[in-house]
């Protein structure tokens, strides 16, 4: 399955696109953010891969100079009882990644979370605001540089009168 | 006293004030906020096994303007504490607060960004409970000790006129009760 995996993406999307790792038989694959959009469509629409479950979205904080956070997308194949690892980075100024609310609607929510935790922006998402955090509050707690107690006074709480 | 030897063995005399409490202590109606797992031994608490209405508490009402004690059963968000405390605004005075377990207290062992690390930085709480969850029975001690403070017309958070004046020159000192 791996292999198949790997040379229809290649013979898609060309040799230098797609970075390849593999521990205890998951399969990961670093890709390029231009293209997660149409590799997602692919993986899911091709007859023979059918990755028609998007189990989860998370980021990544890397803590480095350039292509800092990364976004994580868990794919499994319910037809071919088959899991696979999409990784896709993005620079530290400004970071936008394209959505793919559009392939699974799944998409929507577990976006938002990233959106929240991380404040990668996802290009073209319908309704990107946060999950967890209150609608005001001004940081992104799952970055590095977010100290573990909070910002004091970053989130207002009632007076005690 | 003359009054009672006037109308005889069938009759008490009292302090209005004390009555008031005594009745008021033994029908504490809790408002349940039951924010996470504690709210379990909370259901335990008001089951027949450890059975709260020996203690006159078994009304759980899910309305706030006919409670009068708020039970704050679980680990308290800063995006929750808004709620709580305009759930607790809603009650009308004479009120009290029970902080039940650990996370409620003191932020227990999420000491982190997003949890409040004590109830009691927005509400005035008038029992602590140990515990993560505190057993049924510990908050039913908590109960009692509440009674007690109910019967001396002590509130943190009610309006004086409502429970008594004030002892003056008494610090109230808030009961801790171990686990």
């Amino acid at each position: 399955m791996n292999a198949v995996i790997i040379d229809k993406l290649k013979a898609r999307f060309g040799e230098q696109s797609i970075r390849v790792s593999e521990f205890r038989g998951e399969l990961t694959l670093v890709v390029p953010k231009d293209h997660i959009v149409g590799i997602c469509r692919f993986l899911k629409e091709d007859a023979e891969l059918k990755f028609d479950l998007l189990a989860d979205v998370c980021g990544i904080d890397m803590n480095t100079a350039e292509k800092r956070f990364g976004v994580i997308y868990n794919l499994y194949s319910l037809s071919n009882k088959f899991r696979l690892r999409l990784k896709t980075f993005t620079e530290e100024e400004d970071p936008k990644v394209p959505t793919v609310t559009g392939v699974w609607g799944t998409a929507n929510w577990h976006e938002r979370e990233t959106f929240d935790m991380f404040g990668i922006v996802f290009e073209g998402h319908p309704d990107l605001r946060r999950v967890y955090m209150p609608e005001e509050f001004e940081h992104y707690p799952l970055r590095k540089d977010f100290p573990l107690m909070g910002i004091p006074g970053s989130i207002p709480l009632p007076k005690n009168k | 006293m003359g009054l009672e030897h006037a109308l005889g063995d069938s009759f008490l005399t009292t302090k209005i004030d004390l009555a008031i409490n005594w009745c008021r202590k033994n029908s504490l109606w809790p408002m349940p906020m039951g924010i996470s797992c504690c709210a379990i031994e909370m259901m335990a608490f008001a089951g027949p096994r450890f059975d709260v209405a020996r203690f006159g508490s078994e009304v759980f009402r899910f309305s706030p303007r006919q409670s009068d004690v708020m039970i704050v059963a679980g680990t308290t968000t800063f995006k929750m504490a808004k709620v709580v405390r305009k759930i607790y605004d809603q009650m009308p005075d004479p009120k009290w607060v029970i902080a039940m377990g650990a996370c409620t207290s003191s932020g227990g062992m999420y000491r982190t960004y997003s949890v409040v690390q004590g109830i009691d930085q927005f509400l005035p709480v008038d029992v602590y409970v140990a515990g993560c969850p505190p057993r049924p029975d510990n908050l039913l001690n908590a109960l009692i000790k509440l009674q007690e403070k109910v019967q001396r017309g002590e509130s943190k958070g009610s309006f004086p006129a409502f429970v008594g004046e004030p002892k003056l020159n008494q610090p109230q000192a808030l009961p801790i009760i171990s686990g």
